[in-house]
């Protein structure tokens, strides 16, 4: 059946593995159908696609060095774009974006346009020059175009900063999913993921990394994706919601104008005992907020995204496994691409969400009922009992108000196949994809770190003697401590205090961004600029951080402060990464221009062909 | 000018391009919502269409299309990779 090697079979393997996939699908259905509970079919789906993630993983197990850092840089172009994809869309992508639109509307969507346009930096600037340069890991280039140990192990604190911050949110997420799918408790749910991103990376590195991810990005879509198209085809909506749901956003339109935007007081609120996380709709959904500080606070927080994401190393380390320069670049696109698939889907989800609970007209709509008719369907009250929605009735007249009803950003992904009357087998396929979000960004951030780790520091700084042997066995002694580290800290529910993913990408913009571009872009930077630039920008972004972000401050200084122009806890980022441009030009113009052999091989990485600037054993 | 730095002096040209049709969709666009919302596309306000879809897609396409032109810088000064996917 299979004639040639692996890589030539891709293609038939990722096929047949969808085509299983849906007749699992179907199997559930008839399940579903002959009486099997809801809890089991949630269970079996979560259990079926971790075992399958987890039997790739042991399949791609491998003894080379080449193969454990870069997956043997031999990943097609395609496929490498649904592993970026995959390692990219975590798991608060995939359950609270939609969410995030809901309840943020046009202002929330910057967090689209910044997840999406960095990858034109990456593309443009990066990508394909370090994919050239033939480095297993970020600080490698940086170690290596700058010189030395020192402005190595820089990049590798900065890259341990963003990428710890990121991945304990991830294991969080990771365990929330296990433990509802599987209803255990949440402590025992992100030891289970801590297990299952392991096995799926720790054999094979990033060879077995790169094909748990393809196949968690097959789940991840096919889960994010049938729900919307079904829920728009039931409520009558378009067989395209993409493209089809301009009367529907106007319909929005109308019924904030029924019902009206108010906003609740702290006071009433927390007399009316709204747990924590809870939120409702203040703000318009389509509606553009009036005045320059709001521009100012969309244009700020979209371009914190997309500088972030441009100098986020698990995204950059895809494209070091592609087998050429082009199919670097083209790579980059199609990644784009399969994110676009899920990105432009979660307005039109929210659209959905909202509207089926919003219409009075329709028969799920819940706003403007009354209170006692809300409580008693089924859905409302599952969800009330773990503390997802909750109802005050502020007004005491009996009726559902729009902002007398709260509700977790979460639960837009997670119950509105319920809310909408579609099959139980479809939440079973929501809890699969959430799953696989969460595992292939942890397993991706995870083994950036632990490679950074065991490259950079441990074989280049500390043991360049060491035999692969050796490496090896440090750097998966490494990816479970860090593993465990980050699942220690996720299992306290410490990830509230550490605050939002969108600090990972504001720490890796203000140490890591400059560095790499200017690496790249400008021969006359010099180390001693980028260890400026890297240290001045990190720290001062982390600085910024400890003075805006009210908990911090107040632990601190005893007082919150304001923020400075409107440059927020999630904007961090725009402190940091200007004072690393500006000393690190400045720095760089001070000291002696890089040596000629530094030079030359800026312009080899420069150009598509010729040898890597590193051998493939370095 | 030697063959590569006609080469380089081409490719940064195309970045350059490249990021200011991006510096378009990403920034200059969003700087007008709020008079862009008055008006509709597919039925969807402007400015909201933007962000929810148009630009995201403007990006798949622009990078698309900026591959392919790089490709074309490659092949043009001999630097086009032999034996790739």
């Amino acid at each position: 059946m299979f004639k040639g090697g692996f890589i030539q079979n891709l293609p038939k393997i990722y096929g047949l593995y969808t085509g299983g996939f849906a007749v699992f699908i179907l199997l559930m259905a008839v399940a579903e159908s002959a009486g099997v509970s809801a809890k089991n079919i949630g269970v079996m789906f979560v259990v079926f696609t971790v075992l399958i993630y987890a039997f790739i993983g042991y399949l791609s197990r491998t003894v080379q060095v080449d193969a454990y850092y870069v997956a043997g840089r031999q990943v097609p172009t395609v496929f490498n774009g649904m592993a970026t994809a995959a390692d990219w869309m975590s798991g608060a992508s995939f359950v609270a974006l939609a969410g995030g639109v809901y309840f943020g509307g046009y202002t929330y969507m910057a967090f689209l346009v910044g997840w999406t346009g960095g990858y034109v930096l990456v593309a443009t600037l990066l990508a394909p020059y370090l994919r050239k340069f033939g480095c297993y890991t970020v600080p490698d280039f940086i170690g290596t175009r700058y010189g030395g140990n020192l402005v190595r192990a820089c990049s590798v604190f900065v890259l341990f900063i963003a990428s710890f911050t990121y991945v304990t949110a991830q294991i969080n997420a990771t365990g929330t999913i296990a433990s509802r799918a599987l209803g255990i408790p949440f402590e025992l749910g992100v030891w289970i993921g801590l297990i299952s991103i392991l096995v799926c990376s720790m054999l094979g590195g990033m060879r077995a990394v790169t094909w748990t991810q393809v196949a968690q990005y097959i789940v991840l879509i096919v889960a994010y994706l049938l729900p919307v198209f079904w829920i728009s085809m039931k409520l009558d909506a378009g067989i395209f919601p993409h493209l089809m749901l301009g009367d529907e956003v106007a319909r929005l339109g109308e019924l904030e104008q029924q019902f009206g935007l108010v906003k609740n007081s702290a006071a009433d609120m927390k007399a009316a005992g709204v747990p924590g996380g809870l939120k409702y709709i203040s703000g318009p959904h389509a509606g553009v907020p009036e005045g320059g500080m709001a521009v100012w606070k969309y244009l700020s927080l979209a371009i914190c995204m997309m500088v972030g994401t441009a100098s986020l190393p698990h995204i950059l380390m895809r494209y070091f496994t592609t087998p050429s320069v082009k199919s670097a670049r083209r790579s980059v696109a199609w990644s784009l691409f399969f994110i676009f698939l899920l990105y432009s889907s979660a307005p039109m989800l929210a659209t959905l969400s909202k509207l089926s609970l919003m219409d009075p007209t329709l028969a799920t709509g819940i706003i403007g009922k009354s209170i006692a008719d809300v409580q008693a369907i089924e859905w409302v009250q599952r969800w009330s009992e773990v503390k997802q929605v909750f109802i005050a009735d502020f007004n005491g007249d009996g009726i559902l108000q729009l902002n007398e009803w709260f509700m977790r950003g979460d639960v837009v992904v997670l119950a509105t196949p319920e809310v909408a009357g579609l099959p139980f087998v479809i939440s079973g396929l929501v809890f699969a994809g959430g799953m696989a979000a969460a595992m292939s960004t942890a397993d991706g951030l995870v083994l950036a770190i632990s490679n950074a780790l065991s490259h950079d520091i441990y074989y280049k700084i500390i043991d360049p003697k060491a035999d692969t042997k050796k490496r090896l066995i440090v750097a998966r002694v490494l990816l479970v401590i860090i593993g465990a580290a980050g699942a220690y800290i996720a299992s306290f529910r410490l990830t509230s205090i550490l605050g939002s993913v969108a600090w990972a990408f504001d720490f890796a913009m203000s140490g890591l961004f400059f560095p790499l571009v200017l690496g790249v872009w400008w021969k006359r930077a010099t180390r001693e600029g980028a260890i400026a630039g890297i240290l001045a920008g990190i720290s001062s972004g982390l600085l910024y951080l400890l003075y805006v972000y009210p908990k911090f401050s107040v632990a601190i200084w005893g007082v919150a402060h304001d923020p400075w122009l409107g440059i927020d806890h999630l904007r961090f980022g725009m402190i940091g990464a200007p004072i690393c441009l500006v000393t690190m030009v400045v720095v760089s113009l001070m000291t002696k221009e890089p040596d000629a052999a530094t030079q030359k091989m800026v312009d080899d990485c420069r150009v598509p062909t010729g040898k890597p600037i590193l051998g493939s054993q370095h | 000018m030697s063959n590569r730095d006609a080469y380089w002096a081409k490719t940064k040209n195309h970045m350059i391009i490249t990021l200011v049709i991006w510096f378009f969709f990403s920034i200059v666009i969003f700087m007008f919502g709020s008079e862009l919302n008055t008006m509709t596309f597919l039925g969807y306000p402007l400015a909201y269409y933007m962000t929810a879809q148009g630009s995201l897609l403007a990006f798949v396409i622009m990078l698309f299309w900026c591959t392919g032109k790089q490709e074309t810088i490659d092949e043009e000064y001999g630097y086009a990779e032999r034996e790739d996917s």
